[in-house]
């Protein structure tokens, strides 16, 4: 890259996005060169190309793709870049996958301040870093002021699958074990509690980490016992088991006291008047397993880092209405509704 | 001559066929028809088929024998329509009762009836064969609706298949002369069912102070002595229900004015054959667990004879011989037999494994319940009859409608639910289900409504439900109306409540509805519940609403009244004093701060919830165990309900009771003068609201629904003071005020929704 053609360098510090740096033009190809490529630097990336070429693996292809908007940007334990490396990886990891590389594309507001955008992408190639995974490709475009918030970011994952393995959400059956990977709803608390900084403290940050080391040993661990993943994101622990009655036809029976869920999320649940199962996570995946194969796999769990609260939270049972129960402590059952949006108040 | 007066006879002779419909099938109807036919002596034939009965009827004295039919029907029927047409003679003699005939129904089920004067006398009465028998019945009372399995009425469709009479009952029901002729549930010692334990044992375990699940009619009841506190507070632990009241039953009405204090009106409610739960006002005298800081007690009188039979037992001691109508000392707790929320229980093997940790004895008998039904429960508002809980003995009652319309559903809401059917004129409102929170309740739910439509043989052609989008009630309204074709009606929850209202009083024109309720998703997605609505058919408008208040923690909030306290607090720009106020709840400054953060909370126009915020700064009930159990401690303290000169503001539709809020917190040492304030200044102030509305829009009818017009002193406060404003005040009546009247309003507006969807 020349860089000697620009007239001088971005002001990082206190420069703002404008509509040229969407153009096409030289303004877009210097945010490029000064924000994107130091941030991410990797070989396919540094050739300057409009994609990258990259050998397909032995194996079945996973692909998925995300698009992140999130209010703050910038919350306790992360950010929307990280964030946005993280979901995609864990998406294509929840396939049982190994994820290989990443595209990422932003939509930019104008007048988004260039030292957070940098920050943003520090943040993403960080975090693609440490996971192993590459941002390879990319695009950028510039809307008018009003027409985002700040920033979106889409990225996209591909990875790849060992052969016979074929997790997907139509397969959970009667008397398989469900797993949950740590402590719910940790980051739709720490969301929250920045979101309203005037009504509640707390320590707590968000769950935000990509999955796919922890996914690669509960494959060795379970392998074929598998029969689904899933990261609980948004509509947490509730949408996802919902959705998983649903597909395999099957009900689900949880148990309220196996929950792991930290104090802090219990307290601002109940300031807030929220049910922790509805809040999202960016970190925990929800595994059922073949019960012969659910104590080989939480060992391994636990030998996991980002394993070591797994827990076994509940069971699928045949169940015609597709009903995900939950004993409570005080004894009763009550369903664990799919809410259709916001959890909205229903005592009448 | 005789053979010539025969002849002339014969000439005079004419034939009629009578179509008789309405609540005209287990309620010993056709024996009815076969003594008058003898008593007239006509020749001919009374059948039961899908549309009623059928009757053909041929001799001389006819016109008296149709004059009969009409004028003294036996006590369970309802005759809704009679039609008479002229048919050939067949000059065949005798009257015969014939098979019934099957088909599409037009007929109904009839509700269930405490057992009658006279079986008790048979029960009693050592030389009968019913001697003591716990399930006695006639064509007179017993159980119907939760035995039938399936129209026309007959042995074979209902839970008395399985028990073939014995020769005696037999010739009971073929006596054309008896009570029993054609009791489909007849049945004594030697052929019926039987109970599993002696009658002995069951009272001496009460008299013990232990707790006995026994199967009554419509499900079991949980019962123990209500003067022994160790028994009624170790029902409350088992049961694991806190401070919500239990009813009671005692063993007549003479005994029922050792405990409370019942009007002749109450008196009438309480003796009616459907024998509900009366709420009456309370005397001393009980266990303080049975209904805690409340000053009214739900009172029942025995229905099914083996509730005869424990108290008769239970007496022997210390009255002899036992007088029926002699007052009795004992009273007891019976309570729906369920736990956690879940439906009550009716199976045998369930109540079994299901209280197996609750009772010390269960008791059963192995006539089966086909249809659960709770108890109903009433009590006398404003002057008039009213349902808290409409079930057992009023359902399958229906309630006329004005005018016909096109066949609807009403699925009603999430909580206290109920689902109803409207064919033609008429609206069946199903018994009680419970709250949609659990699997067992929302299959009871949606087995109800099948059940419904089939024996009514409907298929709707709208379907109404709440606007909610997550109640069980609103996606099983989605998929009905799908799998029928039907039109789907989301109606605001409380347009829906005012509907009901309005229907039942068969109200025509514009309307003036205001409902005070808990809570309800509004047309604007906000949390309504104290609102002016004007109701044309199925248009309405909102006129206005209760002041709005922070809402903090959802849900959370109508459970914990103090929040409310807190929220009241904050809207008063008070928000510093919410630890003074409540300093034994850290949480109070939380929730303070969550009000005054514009993100971190919704706000609510709820009457229920501005009943919570008074209770909560009156220091009365931060907690509660129970729906509405802020609002009916605060009833309790009211003796007379008291005004203040400027208590409310009223400024373009919107009421703001926040100048009466304000007095709450320093009362807090005179919690009676602060709920008497609060109950008058309320009445003053909706009263103004109505009113200046009323005027504005030139209207009279006022429907009044919700779950706050169960509160009497509200609800006759705000009936009187609108009367003497002129106005025409209306309350619910045949449905109840709550959520249980919510899918009466759903289907009537879906009926108008349906008849224009014809029309255009």
């Amino acid at each position: 890259m020349n860089r000697a053609g620009y007239a001088r360098r971005l002001d990082l510090q206190h420069g703002r996005v404008d509509m040229s740096h969407g153009s096409g033009g030289r303004a877009m190809a210097q945010l490029i060169s000064e924000v994107f490529h130091p941030a991410f630097a990797n070989e396919w990336l540094s050739r300057g190309n409009d994609q990258a070429a990259f050998d397909a693996p032995v194996g079945r292809m996973v692909m998925s793709t995300d698009a992140y908007v999130v209010s703050p940007l910038f919350f306790p334990g992360g950010d929307i870049g990280s964030l946005a490396v993280h979901g995609t990886i864990n998406d294509v990891s929840m396939a049982g996958a190994r994820p290989l590389y990443l595209s990422a594309s932003f939509i930019l507001e104008e007048g988004f301040a260039l030292a957070d955008l940098k920050r943003i992408a520090d943040s993403m190639g960080a975090a693609a870093r440490d996971a192993g995974v590459p941002i390879i490709t990319g695009d950028t475009k510039v809307v008018e002021r009003g027409k985002a918030d700040g920033v979106f970011i889409s990225t996209t994952g591909v990875g790849v699958v060992q052969g016979g393995l074929d997790l997907s959400a139509d397969k959970a059956r009667p008397d398989d074990q469900v797993l949950v990977s740590g402590f719910i709803g940790d980051h739709g608390v720490a969301i929250m509690s920045k979101r309203q900084n005037t009504a509640f403290d707390t320590d707590l940050v968000s769950d935000s980490a990509a999955l796919h080391g922890l996914v690669a040993d509960m494959v060795a661990a379970a392998g074929l016992g598998l029969r689904v993943m899933r990261d609980p994101t948004r509509g947490g622990v509730a949408a996802v088991l919902n959705e998983l009655a649903q597909q395999s036809g099957v009900g689900f029976l949880i148990e309220e006291s196996a929950l792991p869920i930290r104090p802090q999320v219990v307290a601002a649940c109940e300031l807030l008047g929220l049910d922790p199962l509805c809040v999202a996570n960016e970190g925990k995946l929800i595994a059922v397993v073949a019960p012969e194969f659910a104590q080989s796999l939480i060992e391994a769990m636990h030998a996991h880092p980002l394993g070591r609260d797994a827990t076994i939270i509940g069971k699928v049972v045949e169940d015609d209405h597709h009903f995900v129960q939950m004993t409570t402590s005080f004894g009763g059952d009550r369903i664990i509704d799919w809410l259709s949006g916001e959890q909205l108040p229903r005592i009448c | 001559m005789a053979a010539a007066l025969s002849i002339a006879a014969e000439a005079l002779s004419e034939r009629r066929r009578l179509r008789v419909r309405g609540a005209v099938q287990g309620v010993g109807f056709r024996p009815f028809v076969h003594r008058l036919a003898l008593r007239y002596e006509l020749s001919g034939f009374v059948l039961n088929d899908s549309d009623g009965v059928l009757i053909e009827v041929e001799g001389v004295r006819l016109d008296a024998f149709i004059g009969a039919l009409e004028q003294e029907p036996p006590p369970l029927a309802r005759i809704d329509s009679l039609e008479i047409a002229t048919v050939p003679s067949t000059w065949r003699g005798g009257f015969e009762i014939r098979e019934s005939i099957g088909g599409r129904t037009q007929t109904r089920i009839v509700p269930d009836a405490g057992v009658c004067s006279v079986c008790l006398e048979d029960l009693f009465d050592p030389s009968s064969r019913f001697h003591l028998y716990p399930l006695v019945t006639c064509t007179d009372c017993g159980p119907r609706f939760t035995i039938v399995r399936a129209l026309p009425y007959d042995r074979a469709r209902t839970a008395m298949a399985t028990f073939p009479p014995c020769e005696a009952c037999a010739c009971d029901y073929a006596d054309t002369t008896g009570r029993r002729f054609h009791a489909e549930t007849i049945a004594c010692p030697a052929c019926g069912p039987s109970l599993s334990h002696p009658i002995e044992t069951i009272a001496e375990a009460l008299a013990k102070g232990r707790i006995v699940a026994l199967k009554g009619i419509g499900g079991f009841h949980l019962m123990c002595d209500a003067r022994n506190e160790t028994a009624v507070a170790e029902l409350r632990r088992r049961k694991r229900r806190d401070a919500k009241p239990f009813a009671v039953m005692v063993a007549n009405p003479a005994s029922v004015d050792q405990i409370a204090v019942p009007s002749a009106a109450e008196h009438a409610l309480m003796a009616l054959s459907a024998r509900p739960v009366v709420l009456l006002r309370r005397r001393e005298g009980l266990a303080p667990s049975v209904a805690p800081r409340l000053d009214r007690l739900g009172v029942m009188l025995p229905y099914a004879p083996v509730h005869h039979l424990v108290f008769h037992a239970m007496a022997r001691g210390s009255v002899e011989p036992l007088s029926h109508s002699a007052a009795q000392p004992t009273v007891l707790v019976a309570t729906s037999a369920n736990l956690g929320g879940e439906p009550l229980i009716i199976d045998d093997e369930d109540a079994r494994r299901q209280l197996a940790g609750v009772a010390d004895l269960t008791v059963t008998h192995d006539r089966q319940i086909v249809v659960r039904t709770d108890d109903s429960v009433m009590a006398v508002i404003a002057g008039a009859p009213a349902y808290l809980r409409r079930a057992r003995g009023f359902v399958p009652e229906p309630i006329e409608l004005k005018g016909d319309g096109p066949p609807a559903l009403g699925a009603g809401g999430l909580l206290k639910a109920t689902v109803t059917v409207v064919r033609g004129r008429e609206a069946f409102v199903s018994q009680h289900i419970g709250d949609l929170r659990n699997a067992a309740t929302i299959s009871f739910y949606e087995e109800t409504a099948r059940r419904l439509l089939e024996t009514l043989d409907v298929r709707p052609e709208a379907i109404g439900c709440d606007l909610h989008p997550d109640f069980p009630s609103t996606r099983f309204a989605a998929r009905l109306a799908q799998g029928h074709g039907a039109r789907l009606v989301q109606v605001q929850h409380h347009v829906a409540h005012i509907a009901a209202v309005a229907a039942e009083h068969r109200l025509t024109g514009p309307v003036l509805g205001v409902a005070l309720d808990g809570h309800g998703l509004g047309a604007d997605g906000g949390a309504w519940g104290g609102e002016l609505v004007q109701l044309d058919g199925a248009d309405w408008v909102r006129l206005g609403h209760l002041a709005p208040l922070p809402l903090p923690g959802g849900d959370r909030a109508a459970r914990e009244p103090w929040r409310m306290g807190v929220a009241a607090l904050t809207a008063l720009g008070r928000a510093d004093e919410a630890a003074r106020w409540f300093a034994d709840i850290p949480l109070a400054v939380d929730v303070a701060h969550l009000c005054l953060t514009p993100a971190g909370v919704s706000t609510t126009t709820s009457m229920g919830r501005l009943f919570d915020a008074a209770a909560a700064l009156l220091g009365v009930c931060p907690y509660q165990s129970y729906e509405a159990q802020a609002a009916m401690e605060l009833q309790a303290l009211v003796r007379t309900p008291r005004v203040l000169p400027d208590g409310y503001r009223l400024a373009a539709g919107v009421l703001d009771f926040r100048p009466l809020l304000a007095t709450l917190p320093e009362l807090r040492s005179d919690p009676v003068l602060g709920a008497e304030l609060f109950h008058g200044v309320v009445v003053q102030g909706l009263t103004a609201w109505i009113a200046e509305a009323a005027s504005r829009r030139h209207l009279k009818q006022v429907a009044l629904g919700g779950g706050c017009l169960m509160n009497a002193v509200l609800a006759e406060g705000l009936s009187a003071a609108l009367r003497d404003r002129g106005l025409e005040p209306w309350l619910p009546r045949a449905a109840p005020a709550n959520d249980g009247g919510l899918s009466l309003g759903q289907a009537a507006l879906a009926r108008i929704h349906a008849g224009h969807a014809v029309a255009s």
